[in-house]
């Protein structure tokens, strides 16, 4: 089986309106060439699901989004995302905000074919006061109420990994995995960037095979695009750019979402690679340390 | 002849008394004085403190902050990444320093948003991230570098990020004693729950400041105890592990005109 597509191949599958979870988190290993290639269409009315970063800033500010479901929204080095602060105080955006872990019980519920996931997260806090999607229900086995986080149930999740073969078997050999096992089981579509594009036999060795972290069968497509997270990082191939972040910063107090787009954008990966210096400056980019 | 220290450092030294009597828990601070804190704890009052890298390890000793030598070699114990924290967190076993943007009499925070309006806030600020969970699942404490009525609001939070011991958004069957709102360190003062029905109480005052200065700068009723005494200052030895665990002093702009350096 082969699921390699382009990525214009990979993100003309995606509809308006569609729930799409995206991976990574805050500035961490973003499929942000996949975004971009969303940016190069017209898609929108889309409910985004993140642990954002600019890839939340961007499709919010570009007019794409109707509806975020969020725990935080950060460039880490630059706390407040400034384009998803600047959507946000504008009142043009239906969220559902929620905890990190629920996001995460959200996904599973949705990846085990359940409805819902009890939990005590949320409880007395406005996190289930300010929305009517969040039920509070009572427990079967013991005489209180708990939340019932609802499934997070997925159009199409976009992940970046390092390594993956033509099959679909994917490789996070960066420290985290994050929660992109579970936005590639909570999909319908699982669309999936890589830096490198590997052999089967890659995975023989025990210590890759250790770094897949869902079946093969859970992937859907796999688009090589090196450099394929920038600006933020892929570890331990790269870390994000700052400088970049800087700029993309700029543009939300001068010319807007609208003149970044035009400054580098560009027709097709290759093209907005040429305007950041290119993929060996990408792949130079320093590890960040915490 | 008494020992100089900062005001960051007579609160990184305060904090860390918080993380004493812990035991095997896991102990995050978030922002370098509530890192500091936990790592000092770490390495003196608390050996058994459990800490990660941050990032996705878990560590025997605290990594010192900022840039690090090329040979640097960090004590790995386990692998942490970020799904496997939150098994850590609704289990119990994490005490999390945290500096909300508003705190309430009930100890709810806020850092989500600011303003009357959550449809369309006047201040969008980083959403609730883990705070909702962490506050219902284990002990919690807060760090605050400037202590105003801003902070410290006189209503309740514009937005309840965490649960605090509101007996009104108490859940059915829940009780407050399974809220664990520990200590409350402020370039000011140390503060906690302890007063009558959970009412926020002042522990210690930082030398050189007055009650009224913190009453004026507080948005509500705080407990005062009969006996008041003075915050405990850093001994030598903390703050030469200080000093370590932070070699390019990122501490020292933590607080706004922090110029006690030659205090005592």
């Amino acid at each position: 089986m082969n699921k390699v597509k382009s990525a214009k191949e990979a993100i003309g599958q995606l509809e308006d309106g569609m729930t799409i979870g995206i991976g990574g988190w805050g500035p961490r290993r973003k499929p942000m060439a996949l975004v971009r290639e969303i940016l190069r269409t017209n898609l929108n009315d889309l409910t985004l699901l993140s642990y954002g970063g600019a890839d939340v800033g961007m499709l919010c500010a570009a007019g794409r989004v109707s509806k975020l479901i969020f725990a935080f929204v950060s460039l880490d080095f630059i706390p407040l995302e400034p384009f998803f602060r600047q959507v946000r105080q504008s009142g043009k955006l239906d969220v559902l905000e929620i905890d990190e872990g629920m996001m995460l019980q959200g996904l599973r519920a949705a990846a085990w074919r359940i409805p819902f996931i009890p939990t005590a997260v949320g409880l007395g806090t406005d996190i289930v006061e300010k929305t009517s999607e969040i039920k509070i229900i009572n427990s079967p086995y013991d005489d209180k109420e708990w939340v019932a986080m609802p499934a997070l149930e997925l159009d199409a999740a976009l992940i970046h990994v390092d390594h993956a073969d033509c099959r679909g078997v994917c490789q996070i050999s960066g420290p985290d995995h994050y929660m992109d096992d579970w936005f590639a089981r909570a999909a319908q579509n699982t669309i999936v960037s890589c830096d490198e594009l590997v052999p089967e036999s890659f995975f023989n060795d025990e210590n890759a095979a250790r770094k897949v972290f869902w079946e093969r069968a859970v992937t859907d497509s796999v688009v090589l695009i090196e450099g394929g997270a920038h600006p933020s990082s892929c570890a331990p191939l790269y870390g994000f750019d700052s400088e970049h972040f800087r700029s993309y910063a700029g543009f939300a107090k001068t010319d807007g979402i609208k003149g970044y787009l035009e400054a580098y954008l560009g027709k097709d990966e290759n093209d907005y690679q040429s305007k950041v210096g290119g993929l060996q400056a990408i792949r130079n980019l320093p590890l960040p340390v915490y | 002849m008494g020992i100089k220290f900062t005001l960051a450092e007579l609160c990184i030294a305060s904090a860390s008394e918080a993380f004493e009597e812990d035991g095997e828990s896991l102990a995050t601070g978030i922002g370098i004085i509530p890192r500091l804190a936990a790592s000092l704890a770490m390495k003196t009052c608390n050996r058994d403190l459990m800490m990660t890298d941050s990032e996705s390890f878990m560590l025997s000793e605290p990594n010192p902050i900022g840039p690090r030598d090329a040979n640097f070699i960090q004590a790995n114990e386990n692998w942490m990444g970020f799904s496997r924290i939150f098994d850590n967190i609704w289990n119990g076993r994490r005490h999390a320093m945290v500096g909300p943007s508003q705190i309430d009499r009930f100890g709810q925070t806020n850092i989500s948003a600011l303003g009357e309006d959550y449809r369309q806030p006047k201040v969008m600020m980083l959403g609730s991230r883990g705070f909702p969970g962490n506050s219902i699942s284990h002990r919690n404490s807060f760090f605050c570098p400037a202590h105003t009525k801003r902070v410290f609001v006189t209503g309740e939070c514009d937005f309840v990020s965490s649960v605090g011991y509101n007996p009104s958004r108490l859940p059915r069957g829940h009780s407050l004693e399974e809220i664990d709102i520990h200590r409350i360190v402020t370039n000011l003062c140390v503060m906690d729950f302890g007063g009558p029905d959970y009412q926020p109480r002042l522990r210690s005052l930082h030398p050189g400041v007055s009650l009224e200065t913190v009453i004026e700068n507080t948005g509500f009723e705080l407990f005062v105890p009969d006996s008041l005494p003075e915050t405990i200052v850093p001994t030598g030895l903390q703050l030469d592990i200080i000093a370590s665990l932070d070699p390019h002093n990122l501490r020292a702009s933590q607080i706004k005109d922090d110029l006690r350096g030659s205090a005592n």
